[in-house]
């Protein structure tokens, strides 16, 4: 299995979710209380944001993150 | 005009008054306090002076509060007092603790009464000297002066706050009821004669500054809370940036230090005064209310051609160690008289090394000990 | 991943202490969230705390700091504000911390209207010491010191707040981050003693002893539990006695004690002399 990094990024053209996987301490808070349960626990219940596609970008996960490992951020359409 | 200028300020002043006066003289800015006998006195003076000079005055809901009120007061900036006596004493063993760790500059002012507990609320004793070095739990140093005299008291409050901002530590100041409410002649000295001791600030940028990186006098420099320096402060054993640690290497430093700072400038710290004691065979060791009956005993016994002296503490903690040792050399016998029974003979004992004999006097009876009983103790002990 | 909390806080000291689902974090990303927002200067702000886990919370902010003895965070906080009243002095302490050894300092600060922010974390035990029981877990519930239920009654913190004389106060969650945060916001902005519950989770000694074996159900649990201030009020007074009001309580004027002293220097210098 591959080796996950310390700061993980996930991104499509809207959404970007980043996990400090150093400072998450697999507390569960944010898998169970997405409303759109764009998060799935890893091998250690780490959150990998598989439904990406569906986060609405409540950012309710950040806000209740304990260790501030977990963040939100939307992604700027371009002007082009 | 000449004239009124050299006139000198004298005034009669109640023991705690003058320890008003001294603290104002010495700068203070902040008094947080809770009213016990025999202290209050120092309290309505500071509610009553403090806001002409632009000072804070806040009567806490009790002693604990006050201690950290005070702690609180200093790290933002202001030279803080509290005063209190035995009980209220015990209360601020707390977080006299947090100010000798987190090295805060305060004084506190204990004006002794009788104990244990509710004891003798308006009579005199000096049972808490042992208190005074070892009352917040710990291994920790401390400074504890004892004026016997009211002008002393005014003298010792500005020393005890220029020790304070200078080794960043509590002092305590040990008043007992006699000399606290005692009224006396007092020469104020005009501010120009005073030194006024403040805490040494950080030179270095708010980037570069380490809280409790000690200087080579072994005390850092104290960055005032807003003034740009932002850093930690814990009750916990703390490294160099204030933050908690777990480093056995760095906890033994920080002790160390803490009490090195003080040890290592004992000259500094350590003041007596000594009465005839050139050719004495007989030494009397007192301080507070007791020294003035002693200094007495001394012409008394001069008169009946014994050879006694008079070594008066005003430092009690750091305990002056080596002058009593040399002392203990001297003399054939060292009589320690105060209002206990036996706290600071134990000191002397220990100083004298078995040099000489060195036996105790003590009054618990809420009474001053008088001139003729310590008379008495000597020829008692000489007739031995 | 740098967001608002990174400018705030001392990473170093990262990750924090607490236990995995700790509320003690989130309501730390509130106050964070909340100073942001009032955009105050980071040179001016002195966090004080007491003893407990959540009083951790100072070493983690990148302001003056204190972590000072258990209950009295509160005096220490007032010398302070009183030595310096441009300062904006934010208090963090837990349930025992506060309504217990912290009680008498906790009341008179309210009376006096000192211009203090308390944030307490009620997380309904003592948990740093292993799952004592507090002043405010809930009776019937168990600690390791009420192995057979706790037969006390707790305090409303709230109401204690209100009757002792503050000028703010609410309650908060950790389930809501939101609306903490924005209550911490206006507990920060208000003049005089201001008071922000948060109702908190410890998994680890409460839950573990009340049949909530994880964060989420502890947090599940909290939601259950709480109701908003208008939905309180129109609970009967048995159904009051198994959830919690959360919301906004009170907010009045009142001259807070730092501004009241400044009057006093006024007075005290205008009659002039020495005596």
């Amino acid at each position: 299995m591959k080796q996950k990094k310390l700061l993980e990024v996930y991104q499509n053209n809207s959404v970007k979710i980043s996990v400090r996987r150093e400072w998450c301490k697999s507390c569960g808070i944010c898998i169970e209380f997405c409303p759109k349960d764009v998060l799935v626990p890893d091998d250690q219940q780490k959150p990998i944001p598989e439904n990406i596609d569906a986060c609405i970008k409540c950012g309710l996960c950040e806000l209740r993150c304990p260790d501030f490992a977990i963040t939100v951020e939307g992604v700027e359409e371009k002007d082009e | 005009m000449n004239n009124l200028k050299k006139k000198k300020n004298i005034k009669l002043l109640q023991g705690n008054e003058a320890c008003a006066e001294g603290a104002l003289l010495a700068g203070v800015k902040f008094f947080a306090g809770y009213p016990i006998t025999p202290s209050s006195e120092i309290a309505e003076n500071m509610a009553r002076k403090l806001p002409k000079i632009g000072g804070k005055f806040i009567q806490m809901e009790d002693e604990i509060a006050s201690m950290a009120a005070v702690i609180g007061a200093s790290i933002a900036g202001l030279k803080s007092l509290t005063a209190t006596s035995g009980p209220g004493m015990c209360l601020k063993q707390e977080n006299l603790g947090f100010a000798i760790i987190n090295e805060i500059p305060c004084v506190v002012v204990n004006a002794q009464r009788g104990g244990p507990s509710t004891g003798l609320p308006t009579k005199p004793s000096q049972g808490d000297m042992m208190q005074a070095r070892w009352g917040t739990h710990g291994d920790h140093p401390i400074i504890a002066l004892a004026p016997s005299t009211v002008n002393e008291i005014l003298t010792l409050t500005i020393k005890a706050f220029n020790f304070s901002e200078k080794y960043r530590t509590p002092v305590i100041l040990l008043l007992d009821e006699v000399i606290a409410h005692m009224r006396e002649k007092v020469e104020i000295p005009a501010p120009e004669n005073i030194e006024v001791i403040n805490r040494k600030k950080p030179t270095v940028p708010p980037e570069e500054y380490l809280p409790f990186k000690p200087d080579e006098d072994g005390v850092p420099p104290m960055a005032n809370f807003g003034e740009g320096y932002r850093y930690h402060i814990t009750g916990l054993i703390h490294n160099y940036k204030g933050l908690p640690t777990s480093n056995s290497q760095e906890i033994d430093a920080f002790i160390r230090r803490l009490h090195n700072k003080i040890q290592k400038n004992i000259k500094d710290i350590i003041i007596y005064e000594k009465y005839s004691l050139d050719d004495a065979k007989i030494a009397l060791i007192a301080y507070g209310s007791v020294a003035r009956a002693a200094e007495r005993t001394v012409k008394l016994a001069r008169e009946e051609g014994l050879k006694v002296g008079l070594l008066k503490l005003l430092t009690i903690w750091p305990f002056p160690f080596e002058e009593v040792n040399r002392l203990a050399q001297q003399v054939d016998l060292i009589i320690v008289p105060e209002m206990n029974l036996g706290q600071i003979v134990l000191e002397a004992e220990r100083a004298a090394q078995g040099k000489c004999r060195v036996v105790p006097y003590g009054r618990v009876d809420g009474e001053l000990i008088n001139p003729i009983e310590i008379l008495g103790k000597i020829w008692e002990e000489i007739r031995k | 991943m740098k967001t608002v909390i990174n400018n705030y806080i001392r990473e170093g000291m990262f990750p924090n202490i607490w236990c995995p689902g700790c509320g003690n974090g989130i309501v730390l990303g509130a106050i964070i969230r909340a100073i942001d927002d009032l955009n105050w200067d980071k040179d001016k702000i002195v966090a004080v705390s007491g003893i407990g886990c959540s009083s951790r919370i100072t070493g983690y902010v990148d302001f003056c700091t204190m972590n000072t003895t258990h209950g009295r965070a509160l005096p220490f906080a007032t010398g302070i504000k009183m030595a310096n009243p441009d300062l904006k002095v934010i208090v963090v302490m837990g349930d025992g911390d506060c309504s217990a050894i912290g009680g008498n300092h906790f009341i008179h600060a309210a009376r006096r209207n000192i211009d203090l922010t308390a944030i307490i974390i009620n997380n309904m035990i003592y948990g740093m010491t292993g799952g004592q029981y507090s002043p405010l877990t809930p009776t019937g519930k168990f600690g390791s010191t009420a192995p057979y239920g706790n037969i006390d009654q707790s305090f409303d913190l709230c109401e204690l707040a209100i009757a002792a004389g503050a000028s703010y106060v609410a309650r908060g969650t950790v389930y809501n981050p939101r609306q903490s945060t924005s209550l911490i916001k206006n507990a920060l902005d208000k003049k005089g003693f201001s008071v922000v519950e948060i109702i908190s989770d410890c998994p680890v000694s409460y839950g573990k002893m009340n049949k909530m074996k994880s964060p989420v159900d502890m947090l599940k649990w909290i939601k259950d539990i709480t109701v908003s201030k208008k939905v309180w009020e129109g609970l009967s007074p048995d159904e009051k006695k198994e959830k919690y009001a959360i919301g906004e309580f009170l907010s009045k004027d009142r001259p807070d004690y730092t501004e009241l002293y400044e009057e006093i220097i006024k007075k005290a210098q205008e009659r002039g002399g020495n005596k």
